[in-house]
């Protein structure tokens, strides 16, 4: 492939010029690509063609499960004809995403990072990928998850763990003093959060411009806060879920994971819905929105959940939080104390009612339609026991488990009923606060940076979501639209992101204030060459090693 | 360019929100509450792989499930009298019911090309109604699916 000519929207400081670092902020990074491709600029296949080249070049990322490099190329060149005649389908047309592999995608396996599905073909898509197709989106590949969504790291699927960009950025490596020694590093990179890490990281690492990610307890913000990108969980009922490979029925919702704020909102345009194949999305009329590039917070009312101050807070996340609680009231914004005084049991609620969820959830699996079969054919039953002791892993395994037993008879109202009463105590408690004049509230989305990987695994997975879900999950519990948005780097170098909650089906106002803040905090971005200097140097290291 | 946030750029003039956030932290994340230890018997264990079709595979399956137990034994100290379950964060809403007329099918060629075992368009299982063997069977039986 020869080299193009240096373009000037695709130089300076790394693969993309949209992301020259001179440009700090960088609003609607997709208008301004789709500009690009409307003007002639950079060609949709051009785009698609150094999208995956950075894809082979940060494979050490293992971010990917699938890179669909022949589909990609084929959409670009039909989006392509569309440029030529002037007939693109919108500002999604063209330009490369990615989706989280737990979306069923026609004719491209989709595994759930599971044993259990490796090798299964759907023979439908996702609505929400068939949407984003539907535009023109391209669609680069299917990102790495913790198998079947279960877990806060990406750590936990048969095709290894997620690395974090940020683990080879300039930032961290020089606030950390590191040097060349491969190994070192090699056995230092962090993770990137979960369950939806590779989303994250391919979003971070440039490789692709918005990715699907899903959100059951945090899953799409939380590896968004750990890889400085915004992560966006719509309102429960907004986006549909058909194709979408639940964990949890009530609470599962599909996620955004874009680069700013003004992508999330374009992403959500094209998403949002009502879905007849989802009967739990409502069925009122969603108008797609452009947010406001004037902001005014002066008449805003932000709200700061006292309960969300816990000893496992980090230092540096606390004092960003009060820094940003600062920013809004300096602007004239209202900023109050308020309470939700059952925070401290929604990660035992979401304990009981997810596990119960996911007994009934995965009991489809079973060998016989689709997916992982076991040799084992003495019986039917002993075939299904055996199918899912082989095809899941053990977190997956322990929730069946867990959720089967409080799902007894004899434990039911103990246990399951007196959960879903917990739940409507924690819904009520937002829907209190919203109704006393809050707009938003403002909280940590993580406890403190990304780990180092070796750290992550030495507690169990059930542990880690226990911990890392905290800030997250009660807006899954309560069905409210809720935002990460990376604020600041910590003493490491590592990216730190605050989160916001709004009130259902306000994704409108959450958004215009994540944009107002997202443009006070100017969010430095990820310094790519290092990691490309390091991603070169790991192959000469490999070709020295085998010769 | 520096960020709004970056280190040692904080005014440290956060004295309106100081007392919201500066505050002692509200509560513990504490992982296991001194609760009785609950006595997940043999039998139970057995009921379980049954239901949920899936083993402990070694007694590190079980105390997981011992932890999960403990972990939400917590539910109890809440007081939820006279709240009603909530199933669904839509439950004031009518559910959307579409109208009975067929939209789509005929695809048994793309249904069954998923399965591993077919016989014409059936989906082929091996011999039911038969229940899984008793706890002191179990090892023998499954080794044999390895």
């Amino acid at each position: 492939m020869a080299k193009p000519d240096v373009n000037p929207a695709i130089q300076d400081g790394g693969a993309h010029g949209f992301l020259s670092p001179a440009a700090g902020f960088r609003p609607g990074v997709v208008s301004r690509v789709s500009t690009a491709l409307k003007e002639g600029q950079v060609s949709p296949t051009e785009l698609c063609q150094r999208c995956l080249s950075l894809i082979k070049a940060t494979k050490f990322l293992n971010a990917y499960i699938t890179v669909t490099e022949d589909t990609a190329l084929r959409q670009a060149e039909e989006s392509e004809k569309r440029y030529r005649r002037g007939q693109s389908l919108g500002d999604l047309d063209g330009i490369p995403v990615a989706v989280k592999d737990n979306f069923s995608t026609t004719g491209i396996e989709t595994t759930c990072a599971s044993n259990m599905l490796k090798g299964y073909i759907p023979p439908y898509s996702a609505t929400v990928v068939q949407k984003l197709l539907d535009q023109g989106a391209v669609l680069i590949g299917k990102t790495n998850l913790d198998e079947f969504a279960m877990g806060s790291g990406s750590t936990d699927g048969i095709f290894g763990p997620v690395r974090n960009p940020w683990s080879y950025s300039k930032q961290y490596r020089e606030k950390c003093g590191q040097n060349s020694h491969l190994e070192n590093e090699d056995s230092s990179w962090l993770i990137t959060g979960g369950s939806s890490g590779g989303s994250a990281a391919a979003v971070s690492s440039f490789t692709c411009f918005a990715a699907l990610g899903s959100d059951t307890g945090g899953s799409t913000r939380n590896p968004a806060a750990h890889c400085g990108v915004v992560g966006l969980k719509p309102t429960y009922g907004l986006v549909s879920r058909h194709g979408l490979i639940p964990l949890v029925n009530s609470m599962d919702v599909p996620g955004i994971l874009t680069r700013c704020v003004d992508d999330a909102a374009t992403v959500l345009g094209v998403l949002a819905g009502h879905d007849p194949k989802d009967s739990t999305t409502v069925q009122d009329p969603f108008n797609p929105f452009k947010l406001p590039s004037v902001i005014d917070v002066s008449k805003l009312c932000i709200g700061i959940p006292k309960e969300y101050h816990i000893p496992g807070l980090s230092s540096e996340t606390l004092a960003v939080w009060s820094k940003a609680a600062d920013l809004f009231e300096n602007a004239g914004a209202r900023v109050i104390e308020v309470s939700l005084p059952h925070t401290c049991y929604s990660i035992v609620c979401y304990h009981v009612l997810c596990t119960a969820e996911v007994a009934s959830n995965m009991a489809r699996f079973d060998g016989l339609e689709y997916g992982h079969r076991s040799n084992m054919d003495k019986s039917t039953e002993s075939m299904y026991a055996a199918t899912r002791r082989e095809g899941f892993n053990d977190v997956v395994r322990g929730r069946i488990l867990s959720g089967n037993y409080f799902l007894l008879k004899q434990n039911y109202e103990k246990y399951f009923i007196k959960a879903q009463k917990v739940r409507r105590l924690i819904a009520n408690d937002f829907v209190n606060v919203f109704s006393s004049g809050v707009d938003v509230l403002l909280t940590p989305t993580t406890l403190r940076d990304a780990v180092p990987y070796v750290e992550f695994i030495k507690e169990d997975n059930r542990t880690r979501s226990a911990q890392d879900d905290i800030f997250t999950q009660a807006a899954n519990m309560s069905g409210l639209p809720a935002v990460s948005i990376p604020t600041a780097l910590s003493e490491k170098g590592l990216p730190i992101g605050l989160q916001f909650v709004g009130r259902a089906f306000q994704e409108l106002q959450l958004l215009t204030v994540a944009k107002w803040f997202e443009k006070q905090a100017k969010f430095p971005i990820l310094q790519l060459q290092e990691m490309l200097d390091h991603a070169d140097a790991l192959s000469h290291q490999k070709i020295s090693l085998s010769s | 360019m520096p960020s709004t946030f970056s280190q040692g750029n904080f005014p440290l003039n956060v004295e309106s929100i100081k007392h919201t956030i500066d505050q002692n932290p509200e509560w513990q994340l504490e992982e296991q509450k001194p609760l009785p230890q609950k006595k997940v018997t043999m039998e139970l264990l057995d009921h379980l792989e049954r239901l949920a079709l899936v083993d402990f595979r070694n007694w590190e399956g079980v105390e997981r499930l011992e932890k999960a137990i403990q972990f939400a034994d917590q539910l109890h100290e809440v007081n939820t009298e006279g709240i009603e379950p909530m199933d669904s964060v839509l439950e004031d809403r009518c559910l959307y019911l579409r109208g009975d007329n067929i939209t789509e099918g005929n695809c048994t060629k793309e249904l069954l090309q998923n399965a591993s075992q077919t016989a014409e368009e059936y989906f082929e299982a091996p011999p039911g109604n038969i229940p899984l063997p008793k706890l002191e069977e179990h090892e023998s039986f499954l080794q044999d699916s390895n």
